[in-house]
Order: structure tokens, then C-alpha cells, then sequence
């Protein structure tokens, strides 16, 4: 199963390397990893993508929170949160293909950041599942390259953290 | 007041009650040791190899409850405190490490005895820092000791760079320590604890599984008490041994490996196994699958990581084990007579158990000449003092010395239970001396073992710290040599020691008694004598060569499958 993870930090040098030390050295995988300061600057916030069994990932759960500059570990539930993650995609667009990708990016509201004579780059946002049905109906035109922040995850209304 | 920074370090080490420190010079921690020179509240002691003065300061720790600490210099010296490190952590050993490091202008350029040990401790540590400015020292410090001591203790790395060391600052220690993201739960649940005696009392088969954790934790007496209230039976870890009296008829001593029978079967058919301070490792598990199958789990323990890790959990209660022992025991008293129900209830398994013990007791063959390295532990246990303390090694000693000495007090083992380090026992048994030097300390190891970390003599010998040294010698690496003889084919791939050495002479090069023991009737003169010397004293024991540890559970298999002695 997949679990998105909201991890919140001390804004400290070598906290995120004992953050991926953990998952390395307990064998645990990591699907994806955003860092990055919150509105409190001595905090930095961790949104990973991890996938497991419940046990598997009580267990990542408890190990974040023992370490010391874990200040908070969130497993979000679907229900509960909002998830985004941002692509640039630069496809192939070549002759009658150059509307095609135009119509795929309308379609899911991608914004064309750079074209060339034989390409275009696309920037999108939205959830995984959205994000990834574009890159699916893009691939059979050719994607050169792709380039993902890995999903965000903030919960809903009073969900989250508190304070 | 202004100070430089390694004048600091050493003020804050004695806020700490620090009176012991082991510790080894060198480029990066000269200033250090340059102001220790006239520091003369703290006795700093010198070892040989900074892998056997983080042993000593483990030994220290575990002997006394305070804290270790240990010194290295930068680049091959902290490195040589790796394995120290990780033994300690294993066992949750509050300790705290100072290593040297390259000035801060120089980290990264690979300058001169530089290692990245912050980066190589990481997941050896319960955490570490990296001192950039002498005015964080005083507060890193404060929270280097809280981390060490509290919730599951281990040790912290403390890296000190050479400038901050020489650095001038005002110096004051903090009162208090505030770490946002380390609140270790103290406190049992109370409903949880309710739960888990409402349990207790409904069961028919009940057995006390204990680790480690109520000796780090000081909670013997609690133990000792509830198991007494409610007549339950307990088993103990290796790192548990001596948290419960073995000489109580209640004790079922040593489980899984190379437990004893009654133990093994006593767990494997319970129907509640009370679980404190004690993590389900492999050796004691076996065969997950078939670990207590009857049986309900309540597991106790300060680290929330350790429950359902390796085994289901049906009651889980988080918390320090002694508070959450004094809970329970508060609740068994309060409900009285039913106690006394829970009491005959069990009346039957004892019998059941009593049954298993009479089957099959601890034994091993004796014979008339060639010495049994069980009867040497059975006799260094009845010859030498009740409140001894008795350092291992790993290997086949360790086990013997868990299964015949007989532990009736917490710290008086200490032993290397989840990295099974080799080289542990002497160095330990030095710290622990160091703690208590009026106390009979003595090392229990194999001539492997002994000879990873001998060079320790010369810090015993220099320091008059009497250890006595006691060497089960077989010729062989005997532990593996074991495996390759069950399982192997008696295919002795690298395990015989060829080199006869003589122990006696090598023991007398450092200035130290060297006595040997060949024959069965020479064992008891040579413990007596090596006790009653006063000094550091090498016994030797011949030992029969290919004796085995029985009763043993094959690697993966289930408890129940127990290979035993004939």
C-alpha cells in the first residue's frame, strides 16, 4: 500500500540525511521526497511517498518519530488530505503531433513553459493520479525528459498540524 | 566566567557527576587534554586502543548506571570507536563519546586524520552533533547527557572540532534541557495497565519474559515483587540475567538459543506471556511463527519502535518499566483476594514446570581429569563473592557463564547481547573495576575473545584495576567451531587456534599473575588463589576442546526444537 508522509523537522544540517539513513538501513523504500522550510523557519517539512504493509509502515512511522529532530510524523489518509505534485515534460512535437500535445496539455490544464521547432514543455499540477494520466497519454508522443517534485501533502481544514 | 571550549567541555562533564572518563590523546584533542592535565576533579583513564576505552566506559556504565564516557581524537581514533559504539547502542547503553575533530575551516578537504564521524555514527547512535560554535557547547552538551539517559537510553557522539576546542566564550551550564522532538514516554497508560492486569489475573499459564530493560530502567525490586504477588514464573533474556534472583523457585532462567528447557517450553506453552523491557530478538524467538503460539502478549517497553516489531503484540503499553511495574503491582495489592485466586489458578502450571525442570535440568557430563568449562563457572560462582561482578566475551563462554553462573543481582553481567561483540570483555570488566575498585570484578572469556582486546593488561596493570581475568581455553573460535560440528560437517574452516600461547608468560610480561589449570582438581586451587591475590591475575583453564553449549535451537527453528545435552 501506499502511504503519503508529512514529516516535520528541525531546519538543521544532516537531519534529512538520518531521515533517508533510516529508510536505507532499515530496507524501507522511498517512492518520492520533497524538503523544504514551513512558515517557522527552525522547521523544515519532509513529504514522502513510502509503500508497505500496515506493520511496515507503523514501523516507519515510529522509527521517524524517534528520531530526535522529528518534531511531528503525519500519515495522511486520502480522505483527509489534499495531494499535489508539479511535472515539467518535455514531449516530442513534430508535424501533426504538435496539436496533439497542445490538446493533452488544454485538456489537464498544463501550461506550455517552452516550445522548440521539436518540442514542447509542458509544466502540470494536480494530484499523482491526475499528473499521471497526462504523462500516459503523452508518452506514446515521445517524452525526451520528465522531471517530478514528487507529491505535497497539507490535510484539510483542522486536519494537520496543530499549532 | 570566560573559557575556551575544551576548559567547557570538562566543567560541563563534572555538572554531569562524571568522576571517570577513558579516553585517548591525539592531534585534534591535545588542547582537551592539555587543560584535563591540571583538571584533577575527573579521573581520566588511559587505555591502549579507543575501541577498549569505549568498552570500559560501556562496562563503566552498565556496572554502575551512570553515564560513560569516552575520548577519541579525529579521523582513526574516532573511527576505532565504531564497534564500541554499536555495542553499545545495541544494548542501550547510556554513554557519551567525544571525539576530535579537523578545525571547522578544514572539514570536508580531506585534511589530515579527518573523518566524517557524524556521518559514519549515524545509525550506530541514539544521536550525535557537531559542535560549530563554543557557544552551543555548554547546551550540546547538557542535551548529549539527557539524550544518553533517558526514555531508551544510548549513547551520543559529541564531535568537537579542534578550534572550538581553543575558542573563548562565557560559560554557563543550562539548568533544564528543551528538545522539541524527544519527549520520551514516561508514564504507562493507566487504562492499558488495567487492562493488562485484568488479563494477567484470567490466566491460567502465565509467563514474565524480561530484558534488559529493567535493569537499564532499575526495576528489579517492582519485578521481583509482582512476580512473587501473582506466583507467575520468569524467563530472562541474556541481557535480562540477573534482574530476577535465578536462585527463586520461581526463576526459569535463560530462554531461546541456548535457554533452558523449561523455559523454552514453559513459553511455548503459556497462554500470557508478559513481555518487559525486552525486544523479541531472533535468539530469543526462534521460529517466529511458532514463538508462544497459545499465548496472549502484553508487551512493556520505554521504546514504542519495539513493539510489533518482530512478534503480534495484544496489549502494548508504552512506558518506563519501572513506573509502569509499581502500577501493576499497585493494582494486584488493591484487588487482594482475587491475587490470591490468580495464585492457585497457576498452581497447576508450576507443577507443570516443576515437571520440565525435573525432566530435564541444566547438565553437562563430568569428568575426572579433563576440565568441564561449566564446572569452572559453577565454581568461580560458589568461590568468589556475592555481589562479583562478571564481564563476558562472546562465544561459547557466554553462554555457559549465562547458563551455570546463577545471577541473583542487576549489573552484575555484563555482557555484549545484541552485536556480540568479541574483544568486549576485558575492557569492560576494566571499566566496571574502575566504578567499583573495591568490588571483586572479574572477566569471563575464551582465548578468541581474549586475545582481540589482550593489550588491555598494560590499563589494568597501570592503573591497578584487580581484575581477575579468567580464560576458558579451548584452542578453538569454540562458537563456530559448534555450527561447523552440527551443521557443517565438523568442516573446522578457520576456527582452530594452532598457536599454543602461553598466557602465564604473557600475562607476566605486563606485570600481572599468570595461574593455569589443567586437571579437573586443580580448578579450585587456582580460583582461590587468583581471588585471594590482590591485583590483576590471568587464570587459564584448559578446557575439554569440543565441548558443546546445550540445550541449543538450530537457527530458525522453533523453541520446542531443542537439540539437549545427553
Amino acid at each position: 500500500m501506499k502511504h503519503t508522509i508529512a514529516v516535520l523537522v528541525e531546519n538543521e544540517f544532516g537531519v534529512l540525511s538520518r531521515v533517508v539513513g533510516l529508510f536505507s538501513g532499515r530496507g524501507f523504500n522511498i517512492d518520492s521526497l520533497t524538503v523544504a522550510p514551513t512558515n517557522d523557519e527552525a522547521l523544515s517539512r519532509i513529504t514522502l511517498v513510502t509503500r508497505g504493509d500496515e506493520q511496515i509502515i507503523e514501523q516507519i512511522t515510529k522509527q521517524l518519530n524517534k528520531l530526535i529532530d522529528v518534531i511531528k510524523v503525519i500519515d495522511f489518509e486520502a480522505e483527509n488530505a489534499i495531494e499535489r505534485e508539479m511535472v515539467l515534460v518535455k514531449v516530442a512535437a513534430e508535424d501533426q503531433s504538435r496539436a496533439e500535445v497542445l490538446r493533452i496539455a488544454d485538456i489537464f490544464r498544463a501550461k506550455v513553459i517552452d516550445v522548440t521547432p521539436k518540442s514542447y514543455t509542458l509544466e502540470a499540477t494536480g494530484t499523482p493520479a491526475k499528473v499521471g494520466a497526462m504523462i500516459e497519454l503523452l508518452r506514446p508522443l515521445g517524452l525526451k525528459e520528465l522531471v517530478s517534485t514528487g507529491p505535497v501533502v497539507i490535510g484539510r481544514g483542522a486536519k494537520g498540524w496543530k499549532g | 566566567m570566560k573559557m575556551n571550549g575544551a576548559r567547557i567541555l570538562l566543567e560541563c562533564l563534572k555538572r554531569e557527576g562524571v568522576d571517570t572518563i577513558f579516553g585517548y590523546p591525539g592531534g585534534t584533542v591535545i588542547n582537551l587534554y592539555d587543560e584535563l592535565f591540571s583538571f584533577k576533579e575527573i579521573r581520566h583513564i588511559l587505555p591502549r586502543h579507543e575501541q577498549a576505552g569505549v568498552h570500559a566506559a560501556d562496562g563503566y556504565a552498565r556496572a554502575t548506571g551512570k553515564v560513560g564516557v569516552a575520548i577519541a581524537t579525529s579521523g582513526p581514533g574516532a573511527t576505532n570507536t565504531i564497534t564500541g559504539i554499536a555495542t553499545a547502542y545495541m544494548d542501550s547503553i547510556p554513554m557519551v563519546i567525544i571525539t576530535g575533530q579537523v578545525p571547522t575551516a578544514l572539514i570536508g578537504n580531506d585534511a589530515f586524520q579527518e573523518a566524517d564521524i557524524i556521518g559514519i555514527t549515524r545509525p550506530c547512535t541514539k544521536h550525535n552533533f557537531l559542535v560549530k560554535d563554543v557557544k552551543d557547547l555548554a547546551t550540546i552538551m547538557k542535551k548529549a547527557f539527557y539524550i544518553a539517559r533517558t526514555g531508551r537510553p544510548g549513547p551520543v557522539v559529541v564531535d568537537l572540532p579542534k578550534d572550538v576546542q581553543v575558542a573563548q566564550t562565557e560559560f554557563k551550564y543550562p539548568e533544564t534541557v528543551e528538545i522539541r522532538g524527544y519527549k520520551p514516554t514516561v508514564e504507562g497508560h493507566p487504562k492499558q495497565i488495567e487492562k493488562a492486569v485484568a488479563m494477567i489475573m484470567q490466566a491460567k499459564k502465565p509467563v514474565l519474559y524480561v530484558g534488559g530493560g529493567v535493569i537499564l530502567g532499575n526495576a528489579s525490586a517492582e519485578l521481583v515483587a509482582l512476580a512473587k504477588r501473582l506466583a507467575i514464573p520468569v524467563t530472562t533474556t541474556l541481557m535480562g540475567l540477573g534482574s530476577f534472583p535465578e536462585n527463586d523457585p520461581l526463576s526459569l532462567g535463560l530462554l531461546g538459543m541456548h535457554g533452558t528447557y523449561y523455559a523454552n517450553m514453559a513459553v511455548s506453552n503459556c497462554d500470557m506471556l508478559i513481555a518487559i523491557g525486552a525486544r523479541f530478538d531472533d535468539r530469543v524467538t526462534g521460529k517466529i511463527a511458532s514463538f508462544a503460539p497459545h499465548a496472549k502478549i502484553v508487551h512493556v517497553d520505554v521504546d514504542p519502535t519495539s513493539i510489533k516489531k518482530n512478534v503480534r503484540v495484544d496489549l502494548p503499553i508504552v512506558g518506563d518499566v519501572r513506573d509502569v511495574l509499581t502500577k501493576m503491582l499497585k493494582i494486584a495489592d488493591e484487588i487482594g483476594p482475587d491475587a490470591e485466586g490468580c495464585r492457585q489458578a497457576v498452581a497447576t502450571w508450576s507443577a507443570e514446570i516443576d515437571e520440565w525442570k525435573e525432566k530435564h535440568p541444566m547438565s553437562y557430563k563430568q569428568t575426572t581429569s579433563t576440565i568441564k568449562p561449566q564446572y569452572v563457572i559453577q565454581r568461580l560462582r560458589a568461590l568468589s563473592d556475592p555481589d562479583a561482578i562478571v564481564a563476558t566475551d562472546v562465544g561459547q563462554h557466554q553462554m555457559w557463564t549465562a547458563q551455570f553462573f546463577g545471577f541473583t543481582a542487576p549489573r552484575t553481567l555484563l555482557s555484549s547481547g545484541g552485536l556480540g561483540t568479541m574483544g568486549f570483555g576485558l575492557p569492560a570488566a576494566m571499566g566496571a573495576q574502575a566504578g567499583f575498585p573495591e568490588r571483586q570484578v572479574m572477566v569471563i572469556c575464551g582465548d578468541g575473545g581474549f586475545q582481540m582486546n589482550m593489550q588491555e593488561l598494560a590499563t589494568i596493570v597501570q592503573n591497578r584495576l584487580n581484575v581477575k581475568i579468567v580464560i576458558l581455553n579451548n584452542n578453538f573460535l569454540g562458537m563456530v567451531r559448534q555450527w561447523q560440528e552440527l551443521f557443517f560437517d565438523k568442516r573446522y574452516s578457520s576456527t582452530c587456534m594452532e598457536l599454543p600461547i602461553d598466557f602465564i608468560k604473557l600475562a607476566e610480561a605486563f606485570g600481572a599473575t599468570g595461574l593455569q589449570a589443567t586437571k579437573v582438581d586443580e580448578v579450585d586451587d587456582v580460583i582461590k588463589k587468583g581471588f585471594s591475590i590482590k591485583g590483576p591475575v590471568l587464570m587459564e583453564f584448559k578446557v575439554a576442546r569440543e565441548e558443546k553449549v546445550l540445550p541449543m535451537v538450530p537457527a530458525g527453528a522453533s523453541l520446542t526444537e531443542m537439540v539437549l545435552a545427553s
